[in-house]
């Protein structure tokens, strides 16, 4: 191996990296905060690349569908509930998220054209129809079960993995997409060529982490997230919901996995049911940071990307078995140099 | 306690953990600026009735209202809403986050009703404890016994409750704290916060409470005038003890 080739792997070992990072970063983010291990992280990563790919090809996407069937049944829910304990001043808060947002979308998708969109509008769209999917799964399928234990809920996350993988093959068909490269600027940088997009996807993703960062340690909701993860009773007698918590984590989790679709779409042909590994991988960055440490996570998922690009040369047909056996001594190790730390209640 | 107006009224209140009832009908009242304590011995129940107000815990009989307005099975978050506030026996703060932040969440509830004046409470919340503005960038975790005592008192403060629940300020203080946090329960009662106070320390909960209760195995055993209650026999034999433990 030369140091050109080595200089490419890197490269694009760390444009990976990057997209791990802000997986794994959703993926912390959501187990400290709901204790949800969120397999379906990567579902959200297919179906921001998958949406976006429709517009370009001038199709109705289906997710479109998807967030107006979930509204419909989570109106219908809470609703209900809201008439039944007598607090029927929340409905218009319930009909205005649940059934007007996704019909305002709706038409947005068939009054105008979003195959005509300019790359950014087409973009935010994309994320508008996904995104809110986040806490509305949350709403259905984690809320219900707040006081499970994580094994209950992590049950509950692989079947609502293998659901939405189920409901994109539905959607999009079994073919792939890739979506035209945000850039087609190249520059050289001594011996190597750096790709637009690589700029793209590395500077975006260190955006986003900045813009996050900024989000727990300056604003109010922030640090109620952060409160709820360390103490969630405490937190409660904040007046921070649990529920509000959860939905607010999820909505986080959701953009950040669509919005790494959306990244990633231009460099690799993304599938219905490509997200799963690629979620894997920054869990296995997660894994790394004992999900509950950010700045580790983001490190492991950035040595998974480089790790996964040198052992795609070295040994292409093992990449993902060197990438998951890192599990391993990771787990190792953990074990052996973590206390136990005993509840604080 | 005719003349007052009640903000707090517990009517026959029983709560169970699974099949075993920790509480059987308990009846306890509030008067509107009153501090009223409940005392007992450990496992009497005492943090059970504190919890089943707060909307942590289901009751399986009985009524809680505030200020005449049945609260049914309110969650937690309504009651921070409505103006109540509980300091739990455990604290509850957020050891990782620094001092001035567990204390700007304590006014999370205010800031989503909408009122943007946390830094004007906050100030007025280190008048009355001038050792948290020190440590203000300090993680709360790192506080001693006494200080993390008074985060979690000012940081119920921050939502300006308008009853505070206390559970066992004292516990596991030194004698010289212990009597710091009273003397900030009093003066909170006469700046008009209502107060229901449970302590095993009968002595202190005694001297600064208007009327008590003791609970003794999730029952109301006995209640009257704090200043009665400590001449009691009863009370002075069991909870006040010659020389004890206070
Ligand atoms: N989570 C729980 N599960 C089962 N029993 C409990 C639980 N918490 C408290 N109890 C029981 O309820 C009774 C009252 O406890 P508690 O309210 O904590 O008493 P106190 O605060 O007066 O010391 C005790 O007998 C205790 O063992
Ligand atoms: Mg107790």
């Amino acid at each position: 191996m030369d140091l050109q080739i080595a200089l490419l792997l890197g490269q694009d070992g760390i444009t990976n990296g990057a997209i791990y990072a802000l997986l794994s970063l959703a993926l912390v983010l959501v187990f400290a905060v709901t204790r949800v291990i969120f397999i379906p992280q990567g579902e959200f990563v297919a179906f921001g690349a998958l949406t976006l790919a429709s517009f370009q090809a001038g199709k109705t996407p289906g997710t479109l569908w998807l967030l107006i069937g979930a509204g419909v049944v989570v109106a219908l829910v809470d609703v209900t509930l809201a008439l039944r304990s007598g607090m029927p001043k929340r409905i218009l808060r319930i009909v205005g998220w649940n059934l007007v947002y996704p019909a305002v979308a709706a038409a947005v998708v068939f009054l105008l054209k979003p195959s005509e969109f300019p790359l950014l509008a087409q973009i935010v769209l994309a994320l508008a129809l996904v995104v809110p999917l986040g806490p509305m799964i949350y709403r259905l399928a984690f809320q219900p079960l707040a006081e499970a234990s994580v094994l209950v809920l992590l049950i509950v996350a692989v079947a609502v993995h293998l659901a939405l993988v189920g409901l994109g093959l539905l959607f999009f068909g079994a073919e792939g997409s890739r979506t035209p490269a945000f850039s087609d600027a190249s520059f050289n940088l001594g011996p190597v060529t750096v790709s637009g997009q690589t700029l793209w996807v590395v500077g975006a993703s260190l955006l986003l982490i900045v813009v996050l960062f900024a989000f727990f340690e300056r604003t109010i909701y922030g640090k109620a997230l952060r409160a709820t993860a360390m103490n969630r009773t405490g937190a409660r007698l904040m007046g921070i919901s649990t529920v509000m918590a959860g939905k607010l984590s999820f909505l986080l989790a959701a953009l950040i996995g669509a919005f790494s679709g959306i990244l990633i779409a231009p460099i690799t042909t993304v599938y219905y049911d490509t997200g799963f590994l690629i979620g894997l991988k920054g869990f296995v960055g997660a894994i790394v940071g004992g999900l509950a440490s950010y700045p580790i996570a983001a490190a492991g998922a950035v040595l998974v990307g480089l790790l996964e690009s040198f052992s795609s040369f070295w040994a292409s047909a093992f990449k993902e078995v060197i990438v998951f056996t890192l599990i391993i001594p990771v787990l190792v190790w953990r074990s052996l140099t973590t206390r136990h730390v005993e509840e604080d209640e | 306690m005719a003349e007052v107006k009640t903000i707090l009224e517990v009517e026959d209140l029983c709560v169970a953990y699974g099949k075993v009832e920790a509480l059987h009908h308990a009846s306890i009242k509030v008067g509107e600026g009153q501090i009223v304590t409940v005392i007992g011995p450990n496992g009497a129940g005492k943090t059970t009735m504190l919890c089943s107000i707060m909307g942590l815990l289901p009751h399986t009989g009985g009524a809680i209202r505030f200020l005449g307005q049945e609260l049914g099975d309110a969650e937690v978050e309504q009651m921070v809403a409505l103006g109540i506030n509980l300091v739990p026996e455990s604290r509850a703060l957020f050891g990782e986050m620094s001092v001035g932040d567990n204390l700007l969440l304590g006014a999370f509830m205010r800031h989503r009703a909408g009122h943007r004046d946390h830094e004007q409470t906050m100030e007025e919340v280190f008048r009355i404890f001038p050792r948290l503005k020190e440590r203000r960038e300090q993680h709360a975790g790192t506080l001693s016994g006494g200080e993390r005592q008074m985060l979690a008192l000012a940081r119920a403060l921050m939502a300006k409750p308008k009853l505070l629940l206390l559970d066992e300020p004292s516990l596991g203080l030194a004698p010289l704290i212990v009597r710091e946090i009273f003397r900030v329960i009093a003066d909170l009662k006469k700046s008009g916060v209502s107060i229901l106070l449970v302590e095993q320390n009968a002595r202190a909960a005694l001297q600064v409470a208007d009327y008590a209760y003791v609970l003794e195995t999730g029952e109301i055993a006995l209640e009257g005038a704090s200043d009665q209650l400590i001449d009691d026999p009863k009370v002075v034999e069991s909870y006040l003890g010659l020389g004890g433990k206070h």
